[in-house]
């Protein structure tokens, strides 16, 4: 290998590590380390004058490594990584080490301390850095084809999206039909249309469209492969048949919390859910005389704490729609604090106020009680601004839950191997910045299935997840990181030890000349190197994290000379 | 006689307890500025003999940091690194090499204070058992 030539660039970020770490006193120290042949200090490397000083160095000292000194590669290191490309050199030749977030930012009392560290952090880096290897990025071709989980209003709108940019969709309702959670529903907020006439049309445009393949009374059986190439197997009532997709979105929803044992539920009969009512309304019409809603049924308690978003507009709404149909109907809503946000919610609030719905606030440790003998006859609850209990007459109770994550998450998550939140729900790579990406290229989430929503942020949501799932498709192939593991077959003694240790099961044994060897796919392999710390022989190559890179960082750290 | 500093070295995995390191950084808390971090995309990365190379090396003191259980990046790298480390420990104890010098730690990208508390502590817990015997270790 040629001798490496290794430029370093230490960063003041303004004050930010200038005035704790002697930046000046580093370059020095980082001048004498072996095989840097260049060194200097920038206000702001990030900035134009510090990329453009990367750029022109590199040719003018014939630079086949480089090293930033700054901030953290988790912001920075694209950026730098391009510069380096730019000028003609491997991006995984360059190499990061963060002296501000994990030095200057957390030492700045003891500047001298910091100093030290940050000459410490750079020996450690200048030695990985001679070791570094260029690697090259395979180019993956993507089949332009997507699996859409889900065939509510939101997988729905996600599969016509990209079904009317060219793109094939294969949409997979586990139901007999389309439609999901809307068929229940009566009438939708804040325009209180049908929900029928909503959700039956967009099922027409599905039917209608060439490039759309419903599959109903379909479960995702299996799916294994990465972007680009995943392998599915549907299984039909019993009947499995397999097909390729590049891409993969999940948006199979959520179900209503049925709150058993909870205000008679399950014991009265005229004790029922807002969804419960929904279809009775939608059925039969309503026409109840004393009717009382209780919000946050197992909603914001301490066993559930999240808010579900959208319940206290639906009962807003379906006390309307009951004051609507029988103006002398008497309609309590009884709330702990009414999320009503943005212009149209509030509106429709006010407006219900105006039809006469009543709203009494009630707290955790105060709940309303529901009292009868065969059916719920009174609701008692606490009044706070008349400082005494009421009591409520009743003909029906309606319990307003939260959606709840389905039973079947965690059974797609570990086959799609994407994590679930804390509650169950999916959960995004990133909560601002990746809203409706998996951390696993290639799947994307939409809808209720990753946290309650209604129509239109579902919807939107759709949108986000299908344009983000087009870009690959669009592009026709990807090039993932080269952070991947390979195996060195002379080393390896074909054990299969780091077969089952992949999570991603990009390991399997093959036969090499009359014996077997572990292979790794490059395009499945997502870099972890758990197998190249499992590995007895020592034969897997972790690349960017080789042990000798690795251990090259420690031995730097401790050896007396430079 | 000058105060022992321990030197502790700390493989973070990029995900979560490196992304808990910078946050205790943008938060400004201030910790013990004895650990020397080595970046790893996975706390499963850790090769055992990282550690004790790390140990003969000169380190008073290794941290592993990695995701909480559900929340590795890689799906389940973080529960084989438990049980890597179980194991190693009951050997370094085998050894005669205090298991106490080596911390595995589930640090969070959200948790900056939960860092700095264990860099303080692990700092403290080595200074407690002094430097480890390096002088053998030419």
């Amino acid at each position: 290998m040629e001798q490496a030539r290794i430029g370093v660039f230490v960063c003041h970020c303004g004050v930010n590590i200038g005035a704790y770490v002697d930046v000046p006193q580093v370059v020095e120290y980082v001048k004498g380390l072996p095989n840097v042949v260049h060194a200097e200090r920038n206000l702001f490397t990030c900035s134009e004058e510090g990329i453009s000083a990367i750029k022109k160095a590199i040719p003018e000292y014939s630079l086949n490594r480089v090293i930033v000194a700054s901030c953290t590669p988790r912001t920075h290191e694209r950026l730098f990584r391009a510069a380096c490309e730019e000028a003609g050199l491997n991006k995984y030749l360059f190499e990061f080490v963060n002296i501000r977030d994990q030095c200057s930012w957390v030492h700045m009392r003891e500047p001298g301390k910091a100093t030290e560290k940050a000459k410490e952090l750079i020996k450690m880096g200048v030695a990985k850095a001679r070791l570094l290897q260029p690697l090259e990025e395979i180019e993956i071709p993507v089949i332009p084809s997507c699996l859409v989980m889900g065939g509510g209003v939101v997988g729905i709108s996600a599969a016509l999206n990209l079904a009317e940019q060219g793109f094939e969709v294969h949409l997979v309702e586990k139901e007999g039909e389309l439609g999901g959670t809307l068929l229940d529903i009566y009438k939708l907020f804040p325009t209180n249309e049908q929900a029928s006439k909503l959700i039956g049309a967009l099922i027409q445009k599905v039917k209608d469209h060439s490039k759309i393949k419903t599959h109903l009374s379909t479960k995702v059986k299996d799916a294994s492969g990465f972007i680009g190439n995943f392998d599915a197997t549907l299984d039909e009532d019993g009947k499995e048949s397999k097909l390729k997709v590049g891409t993969i979105i999940v948006a199979t929803g959520a179900e209503e919390l049925k709150p058993l044992g909870q205000y008679g539920y399950g014991k009265f009969p005229n004790v029922i859910t807002q969804l419960e009512l929904e279809q009775r309304m939608k059925k039969e019409g309503f026409d109840g005389q004393n009717v009382v809603m209780i919000n946050c049924v197992g909603a914001r308690v301490p066993e559930r704490t999240y808010c579900s978003r959208f319940c206290c507009m639906t009962a807003v709404k379906n006390a309307t729609l009951i004051k609507e149909s029988n103006p002398t109907s008497k309609v309590w809503l009884l709330h702990r604090d009414l999320m009503a946000y943005g212009v149209e919610f509030e509106n429709y609030y006010r407006k219900s106020m105006e039809q006469g719905v009543r709203f009494i606030r009630y707290e955790l440790e105060k709940l309303p009680r529901v009292i009868g003998n065969g059916k719920a006859e009174k609701v008692k609850v606490w009044h706070q601004l008349r400082g005494r209990e009421v009591e409520l007459s009743v003909d029906i109770v309606v319990l307003t839950t939260p959606l709840i994550p389905r039973a079947d998450n965690e059974e797609i998550s570990k086959m799609l191997k994407v994590p679930l939140s804390e509650q169950g729900f999916f959960l995004e790579a990133h909560l601002k910045l990746m809203p409706v990406e998996f951390a696993t290229d290639g799947i994307y989430l939409c809808g209720s299935a990753r946290w309650p929503t209604d129509i239109a942020e579902g919807v939107s949501q759709a949108y986000a997840a299908a344009a983000k799932a087009a870009i690959p498709m669009r592009r026709g192939y990807v090039k993932p990181e080269a952070i991947t593991a390979l195996v060195d077959e002379d080393k390896c003694s074909g054990c299969g030890t780091c077969e089952p240790v992949c999570p991603f099961k990009a390991i399997e044994l093959q036969a090499r000349d009359g014996k077997k060897v572990s292979h790794i796919s490059e395009a499945v392999c997502k870099g972890c190197g758990t197998c190249g710390a499992a590995c007895p022989a020592g034969a897997i190559i972790m690349n960017h994290f080789r042990d000798v890179e690795i251990l090259a960082q420690i031995e730097a750290l401790f050896s007396k000379s430079n | 006689m000058e105060e022992f500093e321990p030197k502790i070295i700390a493989f973070l995995c990029n995900w979560c307890s490196y992304a808990g390191a910078d946050l205790a950084g943008t938060s400004r808390i201030q910790y013990a500025p004895n650990v020397r971090v080595i970046r790893v995309m996975c706390s499963g990365r850790v090769d055992p003999t990282f550690v004790i190379k790390a140990l003969r090396a000169g380190a008073d003191g290794v941290l592993i940091g990695g995701c909480h259980f559900g929340d590795c990046h890689y799906m389940e790298g973080n529960y084989k690194t438990a049980r890597r480390v179980a194991l190693l420990k009951k050997m370094l104890g085998q050894l005669g090499i205090e298991e106490e010098r080596v911390w595995l730690e589930w640090i969070s990208a959200a948790e900056g204070s939960h860092f700095a508390q264990v860099i303080n502590d692990i700092t403290a817990k080595v200074k407690e058992l002094g430097p480890f015997a390096r002088q053998n270790n030419s």
